[in-house]
C-alpha cells in the first residue's frame, strides 16, 4: 500500500467513531490540549516566591557533584549510614550522572543495604521473614494456577524466588565452606 | 504512623514509623486515603532503581486530607482534601517557570537528570511515598489541589500519575484526526493512553499486550482493537500487515523497563540488571511505527543505558517524544472530561487492599495473579 500515495482507507467514519467512542474527537484541536505548546511561562503555579526558602540541612545530605549547591528542599526519608552508606557517598562524591560507575555503585550499595538489614533484622524482635515480605503467602487465594494458565511471560518468573533466595543459598554456601576450610587447619 | 517498607528485592513489609514532620515553611503533611501502586512501583520493588534504601516508603499516587501546613502554606487548610500530583515540585525554577514541573531543578539533590518524585527511591530525591497513613508534601502551594466535590477517592487518585500521565503519552504522540494509534500495553497507563488517543480524534487504536485479561479490558473499556504479541512470531510484522504494511502513524509504549518479548533483553534488564531497562517494548515501537511518525515513550527506564535501536529511528525519521508526565497540568482538561462523562477514572479498579497486606498486594500484582490491572490501597486511618 505505501507504494502509492494513498493513505488507507479507516474501517470507520468520524460519525461512526462519535457515535461509538464517548468523546471521540473532544480534544481534537491542539489548542485545547494542556501541553501545547510544550513550554509555556503564563501557567499559574501557586508559587509566591521568587527562590523558595531553603529547607534546613540536618546531616551532610549527599548530592550530585552535577548540582553546584544543595537544592532547597530535598527528602530526608532514608539518610546514608553502614557500608552501604559509604559506597553511596562515594558513588556520589566521586562520579558524575553521566558515568557508569555511578549507577552501578549505587546498584551495589542497594545490594549491601539489603543485605546489612537483613542481617540487622536477625538480633531484632522481628527478623525478616521472606514468606510474609514476599506476599507468596497470598497464592492460595489468588487463584494461582488459574492466573498463570497460558501465560507466556510465567517462565520468567520462575527466575524471581532464584533472584531472592539465590544470594541466601550461595552465602550459606560460602559461609560452610569457609568454615570446613578453617576446621581442617 | 503505619507504613509500607521496602526490605529489599521483592521484599516489602509494613512498619511502624514517625509521622512526617513540617520540614520547610511550604510543607504540608496529608493523611492518605486512598493510595496505589504503580506498575512502575514494581522496578522499585525488583531492585531495578538505583539507590533504593531499605526502609524506603514507595507510593507517588496518593490522595488525603491536608492534616498541618507549615507557616508559609497559603492554598491550602487543615482539613481540605487534596489530590497530589506524583511529581515534587517547586514552580519557580527554570523548568518549572517552563511548565516542566516532571523536571525541576529545586527538589532532588541526588540527580539533576530525575525531577522529584514522591517514594521513587533516593535517585528521585529520598522522599518517603504515600504508601502509609501520613505523608510529607512539599511546596503544599504548588502541586497538591483540593479535589471537587463530585470526584470520589478512587477517581482522584487515578488523576495523580496513571490517567494524567496516559492522556500526556496521548498529546506527546501529536495525534490528528484518523491517525491509527498502537499502544504497546495495556496496564492502566496505556488504557488510558489508548482512550485518550480517540479524544484527540484517532481513526484507529491498536493496543499490544501479552495477557489476554488485559486485552478484553483493552476492548471493552478502550473501545480499541487488540494484538497478543504472545500469538504472534513476530509481532512487528503483524502490525505492519494490520496497517496495510505502512506501520503506525503514532505508537506510545507504556511499558518500560520490564518489557518482555525478547528473553535475553528481559533477563538482562529485569532479571540481572545489567541494563537500565528492557527495550523490548521501544524497540518495537521504533520498528512498528511508519516512516516519519512519532514514537511517544511512557514507560518508566533505570539511568544505566539500554540497548536501542536508534539506527532505525534516525533512518526513519522518526520523532521520539517522552517525559514524565507533569501530572497537574494535565487536571483542568481532565476534569472536564471527566464531568462530560468521556471517562471514569476509577474504571480500571481490579483490587483493594488493606496498608497492612502490603506485601500480598505486590506479590499479586508484580505476579499478575488474579486479573489484576490497578490496586488501591487504604489506609487504616483512613
Ligand atoms: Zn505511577
Ligand atoms: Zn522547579
Amino acid at each position: 500500500m505505501p507504494y502509492t500515495a494513498r493513505k488507507p482507507p479507516l474501517p470507520e467514519t468520524p460519525d461512526e467513531l462519535r457515535a461509538r467512542i464517548p468523546g471521540w474527537g473532544a480534544d481534537l484541536d491542539p489548542a485545547v490540549r494542556p501541553q501545547v505548546p510544550r513550554e509555556r511561562t503564563d501557567l499559574e503555579t501557586g508559587a509566591h516566591w521568587d527562590v523558595p526558602d531553603r529547607q534546613e540541612e540536618t546531616y551532610p545530605r549527599e548530592r550530585s557533584i552535577e548540582h553546584e549547591q544543595l537544592p532547597p528542599v530535598f527528602g530526608t526519608a532514608q539518610p546514608l549510614h553502614g557500608l552501604s552508606g559509604a559506597i553511596r557517598r562515594f558513588a556520589y562524591e566521586r562520579y558524575s550522572e553521566g558515568r557508569l560507575a555511578h549507577w552501578l555503585l549505587l546498584i551495589a550499595g542497594d545490594r549491601v543495604d539489603a543485605a546489612e538489614a537483613h542481617l540487622r533484622s536477625l538480633v531484632t524482635l522481628r527478623p525478616d521473614n521472606p514468606l510474609t515480605e514476599t506476599g507468596v503467602l497470598a497464592e492460595p487465594r489468588r487463584h494461582p494456577v488459574a492466573s498463570r494458565r497460558g501465560r507466556p511471560d510465567v517462565r520468567h518468573q520462575v527466575l524471581d524466588p532464584v533472584i531472592v533466595a539465590g544470594p541466601w543459598v550461595l552465602g550459606a554456601v560460602v559461609l560452610v565452606e569457609a568454615l570446613r576450610a578453617l576446621r581442617r587447619r | 504512623m503505619r507504613a509500607m517498607v521496602y526490605r529489599g528485592p521483592y521484599k516489602v513489609r509494613v512498619e511502624e514509623k514517625d509521622v512526617p514532620r513540617i520540614e520547610h515553611p511550604n510543607d504540608a503533611v496529608v493523611r492518605v486515603v486512598r493510595a496505589a501502586i504503580c506498575g512502575s512501583d514494581l522496578h522499585l520493588y525488583h531492585g531495578m532503581m538505583p539507590d533504593t534504601r531499605v526502609g524506603h516508603t514507595f507510593g507517588h499516587e496518593f490522595v488525603g486530607i491536608v492534616e498541618k501546613v507549615g507557616s508559609s502554606v497559603q492554598n491550602l487548610q487543615v482539613g481540605d482534601r487534596v489530590m497530589v500530583p506524583f511529581n515534587v515540585y517547586c514552580g519557580t525554577c527554570f523548568f518549572c517557570a517552563r511548565g516542566l514541573y516532571s523536571n525541576c531543578h529545586n527538589v532532588n539533590p541526588n540527580a539533576t537528570a530525575i525531577g522529584g518524585i514522591y517514594g521513587y527511591s533516593h535517585s528521585t530525591g529520598g522522599y518517603d511515598g504515600g504508601q502509609a497513613e501520613y505523608v510529607r508534601v512539599p511546596f503544599a502551594d504548588v502541586g497538591p489541589s483540593r479535589i471537587p466535590e463530585w470526584l470520589s477517592d478512587d477517581d482522584a487518585v487515578l488523576m495523580t500519575d496513571a490517567l494524567a500521565t496516559g492522556y500526556f503519552g496521548a498529546q506527546l504522540a501529536d495525534v490528528v484526526e484518523g491517525d491509527t494509534v498502537v499502544v504497546l500495553g495495556a496496564g492502566p497507563v496505556g488504557l488510558f493512553a489508548a482512550r485518550s488517543a480517540w479524544l484527540m480524534g484517532a481513526g484507529r487504536v491498536i493496543v499490544v499486550d501479552q495477557l489476554e485479561y488485559r486485552l478484553e479490558k483493552a476492548r471493552e473499556f478502550a473501545y480499541a482493537e487488540t494484538v497478543n504479541f504472545a500469538e504472534h512470531d513476530d509481532v512487528v510484522v503483524a502490525l505492519k500487515k494490520a496497517t496495510d504494511g505502512l506501520g503506525a502513524d503514532r505508537v506510545i509504549e507504556a511499558v518500560g523497563a520490564e518489557a518482555d518479548g525478547n528473553l535475553i533483553q528481559h533477563v538482562t534488564a529485569a532479571k540481572l540488571k545489567l541494563q537500565g531497562g528492557s527495550p523490548v517494548a521501544l524497540n518495537w515501537a521504533i520498528d512498528a511505527v511508519r516512516k516519519g511518525g512519532t514514537v511517544s515513550v511512557l514507560g518508566a527506564y533505570g539511568p544505566i543505558f539500554s540497548a536501542v535501536k536508534f539506527g532505525d529511528a534516525m533512518n526513519k525519521g522518526l520523532t521520539l517524544r517522552m517525559n514524565q508526565a507533569p501530572a497537574a497540568r494535565q487536571w483542568p482538561r481532565l476534569l472536564e472530561h471527566i464531568q462530560a462523562g468521556y471517562l471514569k477514572p476509577s474504571d480500571v479498579v481490579t483490587h483493594r487492599f488493606e496498608l497492612e497486606d502490603i506485601a500480598e498486594a505486590y506479590h499479586v500484582m508484580s505476579s499478575k495473579l488474579d486479573g489484576c490491572i490497578k490496586p488501591l490501597i487504604v489506609p487504616s486511618a483512613a
